[in-house]
């Protein structure tokens, strides 16, 4: 059984909520204790039927408001497949929200209700999947029952949504006709929609092939840590020295030349250890431990790649930003903290060319600042090399945070473009 | 020649992630130290520092925060587990707060020291100067929980601020604080309770025999069964009787129920929660059941 991690986006009038819960409910992961709490609040509140977004709008501040304001984690399984879903709200005011939930995810599922076609919402929504490049995108045109299970109009639909998503960089888009309040094509087929030949969503996500989606071609693996035991556990280990580490592209394995960055020096590996046994080889997302023929000078922050196949050393990085603070603005000449891989440097903002119009992907020129919620394309000068990817090529090699050096806050998320 | 799938096994992937938040700590961190109660959950946290760390020992201490309210099977466990590993256990005690006047203990029927642990735990991380500070919860637990940063701030006064949290984005931790703040850490945030069973019975795990089915003597409030013990108040209407029980979560004597169960093995036990229908903290813990924000006023004030 693996992991399949899965952004939500959309607003509770999309049955976004109605969806995540019949999700839960049909692969029991909804408890009754937790049925019977959200019962009790609908009731109180004087709700006709249960409002399933009460189970993941958990703070005080949301359920007096009825909002969503952060992204919530919701955990089920099913005999396939461990699904984690980041559930994100989907009004603009939040795309700093929906950002974080896609950075991490395999597969987003976008919302259109059926009687409503493709809004403004739905286009913001497909573009910031894919400036996070989300691998896999199913557009689950929902409330079908509302239009009399329609082929003509998810048709409609369909063409409209296509023609925007090829503007894009969607990997692999996958429609869905669904009644998530009915369940149709939800966890199985519905017969109400003979015309559709494609699987259901709940089919789709335990099927979905997501183990090529990491890069197994570039050999990255930043050193995160250090192992050298003062006080072995076992004085066998005296002399250890180890290279911590989540290997974050390619597969290594024990005897493959490598190359340390930033010296340059080759050497090869000798182990690739972890506390139950060397292994054989090494490849995203395992946390392992690499030992070297030679002894070089290597410590946090470091890369360890191919000698042919190396990331870019770069100080001067273009990137699109996406801001997420309200507390200041992105200017150029901004002096931030940057976070990349393991490495942590200085970083000045020289330029921002345009902000980027999530909802038309007009781009101003004339902007002369990023605000909260904001995306644009910035040029940074960072004050040690970075090692870095596009992020196009590796999600884990090019991205990075911005933090404020005063509050120490996270305040921006970094896509890097042109790494060349 | 056949094409490698490189599938990685749901275990796999939440234990790599979680070896790399602890190294990520360790790195970014001058003074972390790691909660541990006796609990499953933190038994796996430890499992995982060992993995993280090996063939070095675990290079921070680790606390437990003892209302001296807890089961005896635990707390020898504790002590023994510590042992075990070399590690440093530092216990912090409820008790002591009371005696310096800190606290003041709660009366009446359902007096518990819950809620005393707090100002415990954030004394006893002031005094350490401790910085990070890891912690077993995880996000499908409580609905408070599920919104939690795996790096999650504390400012100067231990409290948490749902509605100003960090961003947390791919695998990059903002580990940056000023003097006086710290960080709670939740390594095992992604895995559910399944998760954790399904993990202690992989490795092999030893856990507190009170997990497992036992005759024990209890008694009913709130449709919670509580054991006999010198400090549960037990009202004459609520009289004792025989059951065969076991504990799904282990916490404080006066607030941890028992659930009716013959499990006796982790296959057993790992069936029995495949099926079940209540989750762990509604089933056994009367903390969360005080009000539908229970968990998250506790939290903002520094609690676990």
């Amino acid at each position: 059984m693996d992991i399949l991690r899965f952004a939500t986006a959309g607003s509770v009038d999309d049955g976004k909520s109605t969806l995540i819960g019949r999700l839960l409910f049909d692969s029991k992961a909804i408890f009754e204790d937790q049925l019977e709490a959200v019962e009790r609040t609908s009731r109180d509140r004087g709700t006709e039927y249960t409002d399933l977004s009460l189970l993941t709008d958990g703070l005080r501040a949301e359920r007096e408001q009825g909002i969503t304001i952060d992204v919530a984690y919701r955990y089920f399984a099913t005999p396939r497949r461990k699904f984690i879903i980041a559930d994100t709200p989907g009004h603009i005011q939040y795309t700093r929200n929906m950002v974080t939930g896609a950075s991490t995810a395999d597969l987003a599922i976008i919302l259109i209700d059926a009687r409503k076609g493709v809004l403004e919402q739905s286009r913001r929504h497909a573009f910031l999947t894919s400036l996070l490049r989300v691998p896999h995108l199913v557009l689950a045109v929902n409330k079908m029952d509302l239009v009399d299970y329609s082929e003509e109009r998810f048709d409609e639909i369909r063409e409209e949504f296509s023609a925007f998503a090829s503007k894009l960089n969607v990997g692999d888009l996958t429609f869905i006709p669904i009644s998530a309040l009915n369940g149709d094509n939800v966890v199985s087929r519905s017969e109400n929609m003979p015309w559709y030949l494609g699987t259901s969503l709940l089919h789709h996500l335990e099927n979905v092939h997501i183990a090529s989606d990491r890069n197994l071609t570039d050999v990255r693996f930043p050193v995160q840590y250090v192992i050298r035991p003062q006080r072995a556990t076992d004085h066998a280990f005296h002399d250890y020295r180890g290279y911590a580490g989540q290997v974050a592209g390619g597969v290594l394995k024990p005897g493959d030349e490598v190359v340390h960055l930033p010296s340059g020096l080759t050497t090869r590996i000798s182990s690739i250890d972890t506390y139950d046994g060397p292994v054989e080889e090494a490849f995203p997302p395992m946390s392992v431990t690499l030992r070297f023929e030679d002894d070089i000078d290597i410590s946090r922050g470091d890369m360890i790649a191919r000698p042919n196949n190396q990331p870019q050393a770069a100080q001067e990085l273009e990137a699109m930003v996406c801001w997420m603070t309200d507390v200041r603005k992105l200017t150029p000449r901004t002096k931030l903290t940057i976070k990349h891989t393991t490495r942590t440097a200085r970083a000045l903002v020289r330029d921002l060319h345009y902000r980027l119009d999530v909802n038309t992907l007009h781009r101003d020129e004339e902007a002369s600042s990023l605000s909260l919620n904001e995306i644009g394309r910035v040029s940074l000068r960072v004050t040690q090399p970075l090692f870095v990817d596009d992020y196009s090529r590796n999600r884990l090699t090019g991205g990075f945070i911005l933090i404020d050096e005063a509050t120490h806050t996270t305040v921006g998320a970094g896509m890097i473009l042109d790494a060349s | 020649m056949l094409q490698r799938d490189y599938t990685t096994s749901q275990l796999d992937v939440l234990e790599a992630e979680a070896i790399h938040i602890m190294r990520e700590v360790a790195a970014e961190f001058e003074r972390p130290c790691l909660l541990f109660s006796g609990g499953k959950d933190s038994i796996v946290m430890l499992r995982i520092a060992e993995k993280a760390f090996w063939p070095a020992p675990i290079p921070f201490p680790l606390m437990h925060v003892d209302t001296g309210h807890n089961f005896d099977e635990v707390i020898e466990f504790r002590d023994r587990r510590s042992a075990e590993l070399g590690a440093r256990l530092i216990v912090a005690s409820v008790q002591d707060s009371i005696d310096q006047g800190r606290v003041v203990e709660e009366t009446g029927r359902r007096a518990s020291r819950n809620r005393l642990q707090t100002t415990t735990l954030l004394d006893a991380i002031e005094e350490h100067e401790f910085d990070a500070v890891f912690g077993g919860a995880r996000r499908d637990e409580e609905k408070a929980r599920a919104k939690e940063r795996v790096f999650s701030f504390r400012d100067e006064f231990g409290q948490w601020d749902p509605k100003n949290q960090r961003p947390e984005l791919w695998n990059l931790y903002n580990a940056r604080i000023r003097k006086g703040e710290h960080i709670r850490v939740f390594p095992l945030s992604n895995w559910t309770e399944l998760d954790v069973w399904d993990y202690i019975r992989r490795e092999g795990i030893e856990i507190p025999s009170i997990y497992f089915a036992h005759t024990r003597k209890v008694f009913e409030r709130d449709g919670m069964l509580l054991p006999d013990a010198d400090v549960v108040q037990r009202g004459d209407d609520e009289p004792l009787f025989e059951a065969v029980v076991r504990y799904r979560t282990v916490g404080d004597m006066t607030c941890t129920g028992a659930v009716q169960s013959t499990a006796g093995t982790v296959e057993e036990i790992i069936e029995e929660i495949a099926a079940t229908r209540i989750t762990e903290r509604g089933a056994t813990r009367a903390d969360d059941r005080s009000s539908e924000a229970a968990m998250e006023d506790r939290k903002r004030e520094g609690y676990f």
